[in-house]
């Protein structure tokens, strides 16, 4: 398993030719208490840096990025009765999308979970 | 991830850290204690202030709502207005040319809302005014009007007030919080049980004994979360105390600007720059309330020829709106008819803790203003049916006397 982050917080762990995406835990706690998230149609096809998603907190709406190209293939419904998941486990059952990976080469562009911790205590 | 968009229009990322510019922003007198507490710091109306604390916004809503919130409104402005000749008369004549709202008629003691509007009948700011109650200063008018208007409702009155009638700006020497909620009133006046003979909008100055030494303070049974409870204004030093030993009480919580939107938007009240601006005029906003019978016959202040035609011709009005769906509906959403025709703008709108879901506010064309209306909100390209509603979202909870 795999675990990469973004500058912009995402974060995507790929297992076999699945990966994962959600939002770290430093974004839950910027966003504050999350109260909606719009999921992304099952098929999307969507390019790296595209828009996946939106979570709103009560605060703001913020958009999601795809962190690599590919094509949805699941949502966490679970997301629509309870956005406060995303607070509470942000790197676990508050994942956002599944998604296929077009072109694996995109995840070295992305941070380790070492380089992403050191960048967010840089910000 | 990245913020798309921000609670209030007027100030772009007003609630966003803003590090250019952060050494040159105005400080209230409690600014260090906020930051102790491990408030969230950010610009907004160019004072450095609160906009959470370590609660966080949706607890410190549900807090205020259920017990007492404390809320620092320092960057707000306290101004006098007093006439030479010593006479509330003048003074209050003087006013009255230039707000809506009946205020020759004040008694001591007595609050209003009021609006400054221009020669258009649009809204330069909304303010409270009250008559002082005490023996040789009830002459005296004393405003309260918003932090990012203040300067220039300071130059509008400067310019309009005619000789003889001085305004004396007192955000140097004076503090203002509030203190929202059930718990609120029975909390100060254990300092004073004078307090709690306060109707809503009303007001006296008060000793307050506090555990080091009393203070005095304008305490007015007022605020703007729909709740019960009450304004404080009081001198710095005075109010850093009072504010300490207020901070120790188990049901007291300090409540940041995220939270005193939500609760305002939940009650249903307009913010400047959101809901109100010198475009929109009082009648528009569903201000009728505040604009006495005897005000509404197109004379008697700057911009009352308006107030008199949108009485009649009914072009469009704010209406409560809430979404069907979870997808809050933020400022600047376009409100459409069922048919796809625009009919609007959503002004505030965002999530409404005590609500459990999306609310929201905004104009729309009449007749679409009809309670129970259905119109679409287009949010990211979707329409999300919404139904026009009744004000306020929550209800308010003044106390009006038994």
């Amino acid at each position: 398993m795999l675990l990469k982050f973004t500058k912009d917080h995402e974060w995507i762990k790929v297992e076999g030719d699945i990966a994962i995406v959600g939002i770290s835990d430093y974004a839950q706690k910027q966003l504050g208490d999350v109260v909606f998230v719009e999921l992304p149609e099952v098929g999307r096809e969507v390019s790296s840096g595209d828009e996946l998603a939106v979570v709103e907190s009560v605060k703001a709406a913020s958009e999601v990025y795809a962190p690599v190209s590919g094509e949805v293939t699941e949502v966490n419904e679970d997301l629509e009765g309870a956005p406060e998941t995303v607070n509470a486990a942000p790197t676990g059952d508050g994942w956002f999308v599944k998604m296929t990976l077009s072109d694996a080469g995109e995840l070295d562009a992305l941070m380790d979970e070492a380089a992403y911790t050191e960048y967010c205590e840089g910000l | 991830m990245a913020l798309l968009r921000n609670i209030g229009p007027r100030e772009e990322a007003r609630f966003m850290a803003n590090e250019t510019g952060a050494d040159t922003l105005k400080k209230t007198a409690l600014h260090d204690l906020h930051v102790d507490l491990g408030a969230k710091m950010v610009p907004f109306a160019g004072y450095s202030m609160p906009v959470q604390y370590p609660m966080g916004v949706l607890k410190e809503h549900l807090h205020t709502r259920e017990a007492a919130g404390l809320f620092d409104v320092g960057h707000m402005g306290q101004v006098f207005i007093v006439a030479d000749d010593g006479t509330f008369e003048t003074a209050a004549k003087a006013l009255e040319a230039l707000v809506p709202a009946s205020i020759t008629d004040l008694e001591p003691g007595q609050q209003r809302y009021t609006q400054l509007t221009d020669d258009n009948g649009g809204i330069l700011d909304d303010l409270m005014v009250s008559r002082i109650n005490l023996p040789g200063h009830d002459h005296m008018l004393y405003l309260v009007v918003n932090a990012g208007c203040k300067d220039a409702d300071y130059a509008h009155l400067d310019a309009h007030l005619p000789d003889g009638v001085q305004m004396n700006v007192k955000d140097d020497t004076l503090s203002l919080v509030a203190l929202q909620g059930p718990k609120a009133v029975e909390i100060i006046s254990a300092l004073n049980s004078d307090i709690a003979k306060l109707v809503f909008m009303t007001h006296g100055e008060f000793e307050l004994q506090l555990e080091d030494g009393p203070i005095y303070a304008h305490i007015s049974r007022s605020g703007y979360t729909g709740e019960d409870g009450v304004e404080i204004s009081a001198k710095h030093d005075d109010m850093k105390r009072l504010v300490g030993q207020l901070l120790t009480h188990e049901d007291v919580e300090p409540i940041g600007l995220g939270a005193r939107d939500s609760l305002r938007l939940e009650a249903g009240l307009c913010l400047y720059g959101n809901d109100i601006d010198t475009t929109t005029s009082p009648i528009e906003a569903g201000l009728i309330w505040s604009v006495q019978k005897h005000r509404r016959s197109g004379e008697g202040y700057k911009g009352a020829a308006r107030i008199a035609t949108d009485l009649v011709t009914k072009s469009r009005r704010l209406v409560g709106l809430k979404p069907e769906g979870r997808a809050p509906a933020r400022a600047h959403t376009e409100i459409q008819d069922m048919d796809g025709n625009t009919i609007g703008e959503v002004t505030s709108g965002g999530f409404g803790p005590s609500v459990g879901g999306p609310i929201a506010m905004g104009y729309v064309d009449v007749p679409h203003n009809k309670t129970g209306t259905t119109v679409q909100l287009i949010i990211r390209g979707k329409a999300n049916p919404a139904s026009v509603v009744k004000l306020p979202f929550v209800p308010n909870r003044y106390f009006r006397g038994e």
